[in-house]
């Protein structure tokens, strides 16, 4: 695990038993970070920008056959794989734990998005464009990216960093619950929790000592700052 | 060896001038190969061109599959260039005498195709106009690249195999040059002479000629493995299923070894037809050069084994789901790769009358490159597609973009050889003549003393 030479490690916890997959998050994810709009025609390519999806599962036999959703975002690993393969370091780790990318560094060599287990990172086929008057709607405080780089889910970094000048501002630390990304922000079963995974008695690191928790490919040994919980059952995932 | 490497007599300036005959004025033919190689080079380029000025969106990737064709291309390409290493340097420090006029082909074709795989990394990147963030230059922002990243040491050690390659070439056909330069006139002669850099043939200069071949032939090698190896770090050092595994570096090492040694075979049978080599390049040779390929072949083919076999013993699902995956969707492609690869050359090659049968090896060779170049592709592919996730699988198809540049790639590699070929001695004349030398061998009663030239 890296060292700590900040404060605050963001992590997030996913619940998966209040998950209703009604996909607000990807929508709130779009609206806040200018994700690029897909048709139909990119969707089916496998080019679409969604830096948050829900995978939806069919459990079970007909007629008893249920639905199960996985929202799945940039894990923000503490190993990431898609970091020591950018020659260039626009994909690099900051010291808050979160898994950067700087999109006017990036060449567009693509090694990231392979080596990205979670298959999360998506690349700018396409130069999108925002027909009017959707080029109103694009949020000020993140860049519109260019075609040919790569792009992913940041926690909403912006907010992040909104929170920090405030906090710094007033000679305090950000308090539990201050800063929430987009996804969380409009989740309406409280289904996603961000905070500092560094603080023991914040929300997410509680939650994220929960028996029902579990991380994505845990295998691997990327150690993601995202937490899923998911109680046992028939309806395991 | 019984069987004569030279064409017995033949008065010394009758062989040069055979083999100095690419040399000659080119004919109305040499022009509309030139000219049609050309216009495949500029339909590649204009591809390419629409590619940088609209996007990506016209070539056939996608996520999950981020690499394609460009990649396999790059992959196929710098396998290529093992053939001037594998058939120049080692034989020549094994003292094979039979390699000598094909080393110059296979020199050359080295360079080339270096040059042309070196290309496909630039190319393939989404934004081209900043392929110099690669590049360690020194910048006001304080920026490295990284150093972590296995495509920086492919940069690194592609740079390394162009300048040595470049060398191993040009030092080789030095005196070839002088040779040149004494029968040319015009503009010819200027440049032979600035290219020969005044060689005289002085004893001296011989010495330290032979001094710096072998010390090149021995330097080139462990370069040559390195970049394969490199290469296949590109994929070894991921966490994608089926592309990291620890056989790898040695794997595509002899898989360029393969397609290096197949195509200098190819050339070998299109440069004996096209400048009436026929008796500097004999049966001989390519029964010589078939016992090599028989040799790898059997090398690559227990590779393959063992990089499936090992998969197929542990059974790790996600690696199982890859090569499964790959046996549904491309079985056409594995089936034919194996015959070409594999089970084609390890049958044909046994026979010594096929090894010496001309037409027999054309098609071996060229078949154990369309294999490899599957091979890349079987490898790339596939581990892309079904990756950890199975919510984000997906396919590929290559698009008339990415199969122009392919084209253009291989038009702009002819092309480059045939003017090469036109320029610069196409065999090398001093390593040939050099057999006369040694032909000088003093006989005392039983005993053979050799004349100083064997001593390379």
């Amino acid at each position: 695990m890296e060292k700590m030479t900040s404060q605050y490690r963001w992590g997030m916890v996913v619940d998966l038993d209040r998950c209703t997959g009604c996909g607000a998050c990807v929508v709130a994810c779009q609206a806040e970070n200018n994700v690029a709009i897909c048709g139909k025609k990119e969707i089916s390519e496998g080019r679409n920008m969604h830096w948050l999806r829900i995978e939806r599962f069919w459990v079970g036999k007909y007629p008893d056959v249920r639905a199960r959703f996985l929202p799945v975002l940039c894990q923000h690993c503490q190993d990431a794989p898609c970091e020591p393969v950018c020659p260039v370091y626009a994909s690099y780790h900051n010291p808050d734990g979160l898994n950067g990318q700087v999109y006017n560094r990036c060449v567009g060599t693509r090694y990231c998005g392979n080596n990205c287990p979670y298959a999360v990172r998506v690349f700018n086929f396409y130069n999108h464009e925002w027909p009017k008057p959707l080029d109103n709607q694009l949020s000020p405080d993140m860049t519109v990216r260019t075609r040919g780089v790569m792009e992913k889910c940041t926690f909403c970094v912006q907010r992040i960093r909104r929170a920090k000048e405030d906090a710094k501002s007033e000679n305090r630390a950000i308090r539990d619950g201050e800063i929430q990304p987009a996804c969380a922000q409009t989740c309406p079963t409280d289904a996603l929790v961000f905070g500092n995974m560094a603080d023991p008695r914040s929300r997410v690191a509680i939650l994220s000592r929960s028996p029902r928790r579990f991380r994505l490919l845990e295998h691997l040994g990327t150690h993601p700052s995202i937490y899923y919980l998911k109680g046992g059952g028939r309806e395991h995932v | 060896m019984s069987e004569p490497i030279l064409p017995a007599a033949k008065s010394s300036s009758q062989l040069n001038d055979e083999m100095l005959s690419s040399l000659r004025t080119p004919t109305w033919s040499w022009y509309a190969l030139a000219l049609f190689l050309g216009a495949v080079v500029a339909w590649g380029l204009y591809a390419f061109g629409y590619m940088l000025t609209t996007d990506m969106s016209c070539t056939g990737l996608n996520r999950p599959v981020m690499w394609g064709v460009y990649i396999v291309n790059f992959v196929f390409w710098i396998g290529l260039s093992h053939s001037g290493t594998m058939v120049s340097a080692i034989l020549r420090l094994s003292r094979a005498n039979w390699r000598r006029p094909i080393l110059r082909a296979a020199e050359a074709m080295t360079v080339f195709t270096v040059a042309v795989g070196g290309l496909f990394p630039l190319i393939h990147l989404g934004r081209n106009w900043v392929f110099f963030y690669l590049i360690p230059y020194p910048n006001q922002r304080g920026l490295w690249p990284n150093f972590r990243s296995a495509l920086l040491w492919d940069a690194t050690a592609i740079f390394t195999y162009i300048i040595g390659s470049s060398l191993f070439l040009y030092l080789g056909m030095l005196p070839d040059l002088a040779v040149a330069r004494d029968r040319s006139s015009g503009w010819r002669f200027k440049l032979y002479s600035v290219l020969a850099m005044g060689w005289r043939g002085a004893a001296r200069e011989w010495a330290i000629f032979h001094q710096a071949s072998t010390l090149m032939a021995a330097l080139i090698i462990p370069v040559a493995v390195s970049v394969h190896s490199i290469v296949a770090w590109d994929f070894a050092v991921t966490v994608i299923p089926g592309w990291h595994s620890t056989i790898f570096p040695p794997y595509f090492v002899i898989g360029a070894i393969h397609s290096g040694v197949a195509a200098v075979i190819t050339l070998m049978i299109i440069i004996r037809r096209v400048f009436h080599l026929e008796d500097y390049l004999t049966p001989l040779h390519f029964d010589n050069m078939g016992k090599l390929l028989l040799v790898i072949a059997l090398l690559w083919s227990y590779a393959y084994f063992v990089e499936v076999q090992t998969t197929w013993y542990a059974h790790e699902p996600i690696e199982w789901e890859v090569f499964s995956f790959m046996a549904d969707k491309y079985a056409f492609l594995l089936l034919f790769m194996i015959f070409a690869n594999s089970v084609l050359p390890i049958v044909a090659l046994c026979f010594k009358r096929l090894r010496r049968s001309i037409a027999v090896m054309l098609v071996v060779s060229v078949l154990i490159n369309v294999g490899m170049f599957i091979e890349r592709f079987l490898i790339i592919v596939p581990s892309l597609s079904h990756k950890n996730m199975p919510f984000v699988w997906g396919t590929y198809r290559p698009t008339w973009v990415e199969l122009s540049v392919t084209a253009g790639a291989f038009a702009g590699f002819a092309l480059m050889y045939t003017l090469f070929a036109k320029c610069f001695p196409m065999v090398a004349v001093t390593d040939v003549r050099e057999l006369e030398a040694q032909k000088s061998v003093v006989r005392l009663s039983r005993t053979r003393l050799q004349s100083s030239a064997e001593k390379e």
